[in-house]
């Protein structure tokens, strides 16, 4: 590579003092100062500000209705049409799941049960969010497409326990899938 | 001297520094909200006041948009592990932010914070301590905080924080000297160094750089305010320099020195290093406000229309110069976020070679000006123009030295 020597640009007179540079640089702050106050920031309306700066004050107002159809928040269960859970335990999340935050207890359908032919479901399905790395991979691997990554991504507990999603709680958070579930093109 | 002056000096030592300590602590507080609306975010706003802490079941919060804020910052220092390290000089690693803290303290007292009060046929002066001597005094104690700072540095026993006490050390003692220089035409001008005198003049004639009211308006007057701007620029460049602030706060640098003279320091230790820059700030603001801009008068000559001596007046003055301290305290801020740091050697280049003959210029040209009419017109002329001889030559000096150091540097 060829030396490119960069001359240090000459300064006028004016420019030398300084003055006016400091001046003009006051001038700049003072207006996005002023600009912030009045939530007349570039930008702040497309990023839904406040009203003071570009911020969003987070928990009063959220960004949710900008969020992409394709997010991976929180893993949850779902259950079909019918109400069946769609869950077989298989365990093949819980193999696959890299921090190993998926628990299952796998328990059989007894014999009386309407749905006693698919043999199984979990009694027990535990994700701990403090493991959870939001990677997907449990949502990929289910043969029976019931696990899924849902929009929600407020996940808050004041204990570890707290921070446990139980099977009631997977549920309930994923919902009821209705129709065919087209799990491996964009209509998911 | 009597029962009603001591009781007095008492009570305003009380609220004098009760005024100090909560405008520093809103300084930390307007520090933050206003460097965040300069960079378009929002700051601290929504601290109430915690009393699930206490036990109870929510916390309250209040409309006041986080202005309780520094209790918050204050509690978090009280509550840290206040942690001496194993290798420091104790006695004097404590010693130091006490040190710091004391002088900026100090130099309040002789501050006029409003006009004198009247109670029982006295007037009270409305500054801790009425002193013939007030810049001087200030000055002579201002610049012990620097003992603080060096003696945090070598303390620490560390490379980083004897690296920052050094600086200040150079650093204080270069702008010492501008600073003390350029008030000198201030001075001649007020012919005294009575603060409350100097601010009762200001009432009269018209503030120092704003005269367009009051009583002896001339040409000469008007003549005046070219070195009384230079002054007050090369004041106001050199209180930022003596306070650490932003363009000048070499010692606690963070891209070189991780904290600088406080890196060892933490906990509340920490904190009063923090308050002694605060409190300095308060104080050099007041002192500007003082000298350059009408202490507590209101200006445009309502204050001698005023009944002066009754309570309302005073407290009236005393909300005007806080108002005006609060200006400049935002300025400061405004400057801190505009202005990047300096270099050292242009620290050291703007101390010694540009402010200090700027200022002893600025002395003579003072003295010219205010010396014209009592001397003969030939006479003038010739100072002014040994004074203009003497200015190229200067300025041609300090270019080639400027250019020398430079060199030297790369």
């Amino acid at each position: 590579m060829a030396v490119v020597k960069v001359q240090r640009p000459k300064l006028n007179a004016g420019e030398k003092v300084y003055f006016g540079a400091l001046l003009k640089g006051m001038f700049i702050t003072l207006r996005h100062a002023v600009r912030s106050l009045f939530g007349k920031t570039p930008g702040a309306k497309s990023l839904k500000s406040s009203g003071l700066g570009v911020t969003m004050q987070y928990p009063e107002e959220k960004w949710d209705d900008q969020m992409p159809e394709y997010y991976r928040g929180t893993p949850a269960l779902v259950t079909d049409e019918q109400d069946r859970e769609r869950c077989v335990s298989c365990q093949l999340c819980e193999f696959i799941c890299p921090p190993k935050a998926i628990k299952i207890t796998p328990g059989e359908i007894p014999d009386g049960d309407e749905w006693a032919k698919v043999e199984k479901r979990p009694k027990e399905f535990d994700i701990d969010m403090i493991r959870c790395i939001y990677c997907g991979m449990c949502e990929e691997v289910c043969p029976e497409q019931a696990i899924y990554l849902r929009p929600d991504y407020v996940v808050t507990g004041t204990s570890r326990q707290d921070m446990v999603h139980d099977k009631e709680r997977l549920y309930e958070i994923g919902g009821k899938r209705v129709g065919l579930v087209n799990k491996w093109n964009d209509l998911k | 001297m009597d029962l009603t002056i001591h009781v007095a000096t008492l009570i305003k030592i009380g609220v004098f520094i009760g005024i100090t300590m909560t405008f520093v602590s809103i300084c930390v507080m307007f520090e933050r909200r206003f460097s965040a609306i300069i960079q378009d975010r929002v700051g601290p706003n929504r601290l109430g006041i915690p009393l699930s802490i206490l036990g109870f079941k929510k916390d309250f919060k209040l409309p006041i948009g986080g202005l309780t804020q520094p209790l918050a910052d204050g509690l978090k220092f009280i509550l840290k592990e206040d942690f001496t390290p194993a290798y420091v000089r104790t006695f004097f690693f404590w010693l130091a932010p006490v040190l710091v803290v004391g002088p900026a303290l100090l130099t309040m007292a002789v501050i006029p914070f409003g006009s004198p009060m009247e109670i029982g046929g006295k007037f009270i002066p409305m500054a801790i301590a009425d002193l013939n001597v007030g810049p001087l005094f200030i000055f002579a104690i201002a610049s012990l905080a620097v003992y603080g700072i060096t003696l945090a540095g070598w303390s620490s026993n560390s490379k980083y924080p004897f690296f920052g006490g050094v600086r200040s050390c150079a650093q204080m003692i270069s702008y010492e000297i501008a600073l003390g220089l350029s008030i000198i035409p201030v001075l001649l001008m007020f012919q005294t160094l009575h603060l409350g005198e100097i601010v009762q003049y200001q009432v009269d004639h018209g503030w120092l750089l704003l005269p367009f009211w009051g009583e002896g308006l001339s040409a000469q007057r008007f003549l005046m305010w070219i070195p009384l701007f230079i002054a007050f620029v090369i004041f106001t460049t050199s209180i930022f320099a003596e306070t650490n602030r932003m363009p000048f706060d070499l010692p606690e640098c963070e891209t070189e020195l991780v904290g600088g003279y406080h890196t060892e320091y933490s906990s509340m230790k920490f904190a009063l290093f923090f308050l002694g820059e605060y409190a300095a700030m308060v104080v050099g603001s007041a002192l500007i406000v003082t000298l350059f801009f009408g202490g507590w008068s209101i200006g445009f000559g309502i204050d001698n229309a005023l009944p002066i001596g009754a309570w309302w007046v005073s407290l009236l003055h005393i909300g005007v110069f806080l108002g005006k301290v609060t200006f400049f305290i935002l300025f400061f801020i405004l400057v801190r976020w505009t202005v990047p740091r300096f270099r050292y050697d242009q620290l050291m280049n703007l101390g010694w070679i540009v402010f200090f003959e700027a200022a002893l210029i600025n002395v003579f040209l003072a003295a010219l000006i205010l010396a014209a009419p009592h001397i003969h017109g030939l006479a003038t002329t010739f100072g002014f123009i040994v004074l203009a001889v003497i200015t190229f030559f200067l300025i041609k000096i300090a270019k080639s030295a400027t250019t020398k150091t430079t060199v030297k540097a790369i």
